[in-house]
């Protein structure tokens, strides 16, 4: 079960907006989500290493090479607001 | 009775951000050059946008491993990126990418010289190094004095720009050995070639932890972070403010709180600044866009191969092997490329004592009074080593080579064609300085008599009238030896 005060937490960490009435909702259905996962700790896992990543590659990497993205006018005005070269953004204090 | 005051004794350690020098940004191909027209450098992967692979570039990972091996630091056998979570304007994600439990070095240590004996030194220990993306950067602009103004402007060049930060052991004792180590650090990093650690440009930042205690007590006071540092002096005077701050705190009885403060460089004190509750919470995870990284022992041997020799090991040398001054060598290991200077004037044959002196004095004062660095000037090392062997075997004198000096450093050209060209070679032919001699001293019988006659102090004055003769040219001990013998030789034959 989570309680309604860690739910505020988690949407306040998200930046999410709830009703109370959304509170105790989420609070069900997030309990419940974890419920259901906790049904691994019946499972010894003393001995498995963390699984970090379902894939199992390593050291992909790329050369340092430059190459210019010609997008740069769609992503400015895919932006909220531009103000001239900028991105205009809530100023937080 | 009056108990004694308490001894107090500051603790610090540094977290150092510092901008690796690649060409393209860590997860994406965009540029990383400073100062360019805002969001020019941007692409949907450092964007943020849904869907986008970051792929980390090879160079990154390259410049991190070599700074955490200078550093001497352990490298992981394991290493991956995690998501650090947090909401900004800057942050075009709202998570950056950085390292969290499996950071690519640990456990290392810096040897920084004590600024309270330059001869001895002290070992500072790094307890991490890790990879992670730089933010973008906020203009606030005209608008931030206006009443009311709800906005900001964001400019994402920076954003994804690599950095690698380095965080220190508590081991730091002093504003000044603080700014020492910062100073160090800075200094491997740019022999190592990785980074320009130009504090202006924000490639080199430095947050502060400190926290003062009674001297003997084993457990750490309360500490508190100091941020917004742009030089070593402002490192050094925003902590020196703060030992003051908290110990006066301490002393009137009143809690230090755990807080982050900002330095006012104008008003030259740290400032409260607010920071909201519960935003520290990062909730890391595995970044499941990159593969984690396991190096294998070639390609670790490889790069620990290509280490330059390091500033501690350059200072050492200076000192021990080529018996040059501690002076001299802060002076020519400060800037790799000063040390290098000098080093390719010692190998084109010019001693090292000397060739320090004509590095630290009369070039340096040269560079300071134009503005200038190392690479602007037309003198290269060979001409150097050339000039200075012309004087040391007696060619040309040393006020002669600091005639033609300022023509070798804004013309370049055979220091030899110059003092040819000039008419600066010393006269040390003893035929040609047997004959002035002789016409000497027919030209002055009456100095001559009075020499004769027992004025020996006379010397001096054929010496002159020799130097006269030859423009200064005339070599001076060859001058005083040939003189002698033929003083003797007329007072011999009257
Ligand atoms: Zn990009």
């Amino acid at each position: 079960m989570l309680d309604r005060e860690q739910v505020r937490k988690v949407a306040l960490l998200a930046r999410l907006q709830i009703t109370p009435e959304e509170e105790a909702k989420l609070a069900l259905d997030l309990g419940n989500i974890l419920d259901y996962i906790r049904q691994l700790n019946e499972l010894d896992t003393q001995a498995v290493p963390p699984t970090n990543r379902a894939l199992e590659t390593v050291n992909v990497s790329r050369p340092d090479q430059l190459s210019i993205c010609d997008q740069r006018e769609a992503i400015l005005q895919a932006g909220p607001a531009v103000e001239g070269d900028f991105f205009r953004v809530p100023k937080i204090l | 009775m009056t108990s004694a005051p308490l001894e107090y004794e500051a603790v610090i350690g540094l977290e150092t951000h510092c901008q690796l020098r690649t060409a393209t940004k860590i997860f994406c191909a965009c540029a990383t050059e400073f100062g360019s027209v805002p969001n020019t450098q941007v692409c949907p992967v450092c964007m943020g946008y849904p869907g986008v692979l970051p792929v980390l570039n090879q160079k990154v990972l390259e410049y991190a491993v070599k700074a955490g091996l200078a550093l001497n630091c352990q490298i992981a056998a394991q290493s991956k990126f995690d998501r650090k979570q947090y909401f900004y304007p800057d942050l075009p994600k709202n998570y950056q990418i950085s390292q969290y439990d499996l950071p690519i070095a640990y456990q290392g240590s810096l040897e920084i010289s004590d600024p309270a004996d330059p001869q001895r030194s002290k070992r500072i220990g790094i307890t991490r190094l890790h990879m992670e993306e730089d933010a973008g950067k906020l203009v606030h602009g005209g608008s931030e004095r206006l009443a009311g103004s709800t906005y900001s402007l964001a400019d994402y060049n920076r954003a994804g720009v690599p950095l690698v930060e380095i965080v220190s052991e508590p081991d730091l004792r002093s504003g000044a050995e603080a700014a020492e180590y910062a100073q160090e650090l800075r200094r491997v990093l740019r022999y190592l070639g990785v980074s320009d650690g130009n504090m202006q440009e924000g490639s080199l930042r430095c947050d502060v932890n400190i926290s003062v205690r009674p001297r003997g007590q084993a457990t750490f006071g309360t500490k508190v972070e100091i941020k917004n540092m742009n030089s070593f002096n402002a490192i050094q005077r925003a902590i020196e403010y703060e030992i003051e701050r908290q110990i006066s705190a301490l002393e009137q009885g009143e809690a230090i709180v755990q807080e982050t403060r900002l330095w006012d460089d104008a008003r030259q004190q740290t400032l409260s600044m607010r920071v909201k509750e519960g935003s520290s919470d990062y909730r890391y995870f595995p970044e499941p866009d990159l593969a984690p990284i396991c190096l294998g022992t070639e390609v670790l041997d490889q790069w620990r191969s290509d280490l330059p020799e390091l500033p501690a090991a350059k200072r050492r040398r200076y000192q021990e092997v080529l018996g040059l001054s501690a002076y001299d060598t802060r002076v020519l290991t400060d800037d790799l490329e000063v040390a290098q200077f000098f080093e390719a004037t010692v190998a084109a044959g010019a001693p090292p004592k000397a060739a320090a002196n004509w590095i630290t004095q009369d070039i340096s004062a040269h560079l300071n009074r134009e503005k200038l660095k190392l690479a602007d000037l037309s003198l290269t090392p060979t001409a150097l080593a050339e000039m200075i062997q012309l004087i040391e075997g007696g060619v040309i004198s040393n006020a002669a080579g600091k005639e033609i000096l300022p023509d070798l450093l804004t013309q370049g050209g055979s220091p030899k064609d110059l003092v040819a060209q000039k008419g600066l070679g010393q006269v040390s032919d003893p035929l040609v300085l047997q004959e002035v001699i002789a016409r000497v001293l027919t030209d002055n019988p009456r100095e001559l008599e009075q020499y004769r006659g027992g004025k020996t102090k006379l010397l001096g004055f054929f010496v002159g009238q020799v130097m006269k003769a030859t423009g200064g040219r005339a070599d001076p001990k060859l001058t005083n030896e040939l003189l002698r013998t033929s003083l003797a030789a007329a007072v011999a034959q009257s």
